[in-house]
């Protein structure tokens, strides 16, 4: 390896964020960490930045399966909110109609639907994967098969809003920091689920397969990957983290037919900013999205907290499309 | 065909909506402007291939400007009608301008997100737009100053002057049923007309390979521009007749489900053919409309539960056609091409 020539150091410094943009990124935030502790103290930035993360947990959930699905299957996904909502009703069926502690109700949610990610592929995606079926065709698909699983999920349980049976009242203090007990065990579990999740994706030969077909499908296959079993258990995958994250979602707000559709939106924001395909992205990135979404109601109103995912997508799309981890490919 | 009214017939059509001209009146205002509305996705998605999935926010602007114009700034209502158009283009090209040079799938991702921003700033603005109350007349003062009072007076004539000489007892809606299939007849006409023009066949180019068109010195970003600006117009002037329908503005009128819906109308009426948009939106409405003059039983389908048919209907329908008929009744295979 020959030694790059001597360069003015801002020079070096900007051909250092084009290859590693990430580190553009960190300093972004933690531009926006130290502002934001100048401006409204530590104590506000670490609550907001505590239910970010909890909030961000249920966003990385739901963006590392749609970026999966999305890099492997070049499908852009946009029944995958309403795969949460299916969670989280699924969740809803076991919990409180039938009584079952919400543990069981959680596995009972990831189980139903990573089954419904079976099921479509081998119902819709696969037939039509056959059918070298465009882009277009794909996505308009996708809007109606969410449409159709909000439809079974109104006329099943209407359209009032629901609540899991969870202890909604009780908090848990520490270092001076408050948080509901339920937004902890979220959290908790959110972290933990992820961490677990990058662990699959890093070291196991399943993770890394999931990783080569997103990278380059056909070169997947040509290096002797069987390729369609690595996609269905992509959708089991994808569909058990929705679940998951669905009921999680349902856990700390509450059950509505459009839960997951709203937050498709800034899941669609994290998979892009941690750039299309990349699951490690999708992970930090929904992370991150989550914490920014929280630490805006330190200056705005909470009610336009919401808009703040739009905006990061918008910002990302015009200036980085293809994410903070992406190499410049053709967008 | 005699029903005894104390049993319930399922599937049994009360003949009362089938045959009540005022039904099919809303039916027809509600399927023309959802024409208008896909003629724009036409222009854009089947002849310039952009994917705009942020029509509702066009309509959003369009409305709001007009009512807030009339409302807030006392505007009179023809004047707010232009300034409402353009201010809908105006922001059609800003938005286009950084998006339109991703890629096809970026860009739809891009616009849905652009009319989410839209509709929270109408949620939330409140003292601009009402919020989730909506936006309706201002009855501060004596006199109520409603944005549809010139439009009523118009529409009044119309029936007092005109339609009375062969109807008798005219539906008030009747007016605007003619004027939005007024305005559909002549969206078409133009948009096909441009259609066969040198402009036209530059849009065409873009659509089959961008890269030709630009290697024959097209600036292709301008024509998109120009077919994204045509398009929230056409959003605009949709959203005009959604807001005289409707007499009252609310944010939840222009969800993304708006824009899926003219979506569904567009595929369904066939991919780069504009007069299919027509048929589209009449056979649309008319099957979802279907559950309510169809009288189904009571205590299986409630409103909700008939609320969500309407969508399982729409979404089968939309997975149907992209499995089977993907260019639509009256579209050409050969003319869908975006994404490979």
């Amino acid at each position: 390896m020959t030694r790059p020539a001597p360069a003015a150091i801002g020079e070096r410094l900007m051909e250092r964020l084009r290859r590693q943009p990430w580190i553009g990124a960190v300093g972004v935030i933690l531009v926006i960490f130290l502002a934001l502790v100048a401006g409204e103290g530590l104590h506000a930035v670490a609550q907001t930045g505590l239910n970010g993360l909890s909030l961000g947990a249920i966003y990385a959930l739901g963006a590392v399966g749609l970026t999966l699905v999305y890099g492997i299957l070049k499908l852009v996904n946009f029944a995958h909110g309403d795969f949460l909502t299916f969670g989280a009703y699924m969740a809803y069926l076991v919990n409180v109609t039938w009584g079952a502690p919400l543990i069981v109700a959680v596995f009972w949610a990831m189980v139903a639907t990573a089954l419904l990610g079976l099921l479509f592929e081998r119902l819709l995606w696969g037939p039509m994967r056959a059918k070298h079926a465009g882009f277009l065709q794909l996505i308009l698909m996708s809007i109606g098969l969410a449409f159709v699983i909000r439809a079974v999920v109104q006329w099943f349980w209407g359209t009032e809003i629901r609540t899991l049976d969870v202890n909604t009242t009780d908090t848990v203090d520490f270092l001076g920091l408050r948080i509901g007990q339920t937004e902890l065990v979220v959290l908790v579990v959110g972290v933990a689920v992820l961490v677990g999740v990058g662990f699959m994706l890093r070291v196991t030969l399943l993770g890394k397969r999931m990783r080569a077909l997103s990278d380059d499908l056909d070169l997947a296959e040509t290096a002797g990957i069987d390729t369609r079993r690595v996609i269905l258990y992509t959708w089991v995958f994808a569909g058990a983290l929705a679940g998951l994250a669905g009921v999680l979602a349902g856990a700390i707000t509450s059950l509505r037919p459009e839960l997951g559709f709203e937050l498709l939106l800034p899941i669609f924001a994290a998979v892009i900013l941690g750039g299309i395909g990349d699951a490690f992205g999708a992970l930090v990135a929904g992370l991150v999205l989550g914490v920014m979404t929280e630490w805006s109601t330190l200056l705005i109103d909470a009610r336009w907290k919401v808009a703040v995912g739009f905006l990061v997508l918008l910002i990302v799309l015009v200036i980085r499309p293809q994410g903070i981890f992406g190499r410049a490919k053709a967008i | 065909m005699s029903l005894d009214p104390g049993t319930i017939v399922p599937l049994a059509v009360t003949f009362e909506s089938f045959t009540d001209v005022d039904f099919w009146i809303s039916v027809g205002i509600i399927a023309g402007t959802y024409t208008i509305v896909a003629l724009g996705l036409q222009l854009n998605t089947g002849f310039t291939g952009i994917v705009n999935f942020g029509q509702a926010a066009f309509m959003a602007i369009g409305a709001y400007t007009m009512a807030i114009l009339v409302l807030k700034a006392g505007f009179s209502f023809w004047l707010s009608l232009p300034i409402a158009v353009l201010a809908a283009m105006l922001f059609g090209v800003i938005v286009g301008l950084p998006s339109l040079r991703l890629r096809a799938d970026y860009f739809a991702i891009a616009t849905i997100a652009m009319a989410e921003v839209v509709r929270l700033f109408a949620q939330n603005a409140r003292g601009l737009t009402g919020g989730n109350q909506g936006l309706f007349c201002d009855t501060e003062g004596d006199t109520s100053v409603c944005y549809t009072n010139d439009w009523r007076d118009l529409s009044d004539s119309i029936n007092e002057n005109i339609v009375s000489n062969f109807w008798s007892n005219p539906d008030t809606l009747f007016p605007l049923f003619l004027v939005v299939w007024l305005t559909v007849g002549i969206a078409v006409v133009a948009l096909s007309y441009f259609q066969g023009t040198p402009w036209g066949r530059v849009l065409r180019a873009i659509r089959e390979d961008e890269d030709a068109a630009r290697a024959l010195g097209k600036n292709t970003l301008l024509y998109k521009l120009q077919s994204l600006a045509i398009s929230a117009c056409l959003g605009a002037i949709a959203g005009f007749f959604l807001a005289l329908n409707l007499a009252t503005l609310h944010p939840i009128d222009f969800e993304p489900l708006v824009t899926f819906f003219a979506f569904s109308v567009l595929i369904l009426g066939g991919m780069a053919n504009y007069k299919g948009v027509a048929l589209g939106a009449v056979l649309f409405w008319v099957v979802l409309e279907a559950t309510r003059f169809i009288e189904l039983p009571d205590p299986p389908f409630t409103e909700t539960r008939l609320a969500s048919l309407r969508l399982a209907i729409t979404g089968l329908l939309l997975i149907g056609l992209m499995a089977f008929r993907p260019q639509g009744i009256f579209g050409k295979r050969e003319e869908m091409v975006i994404g490979e």
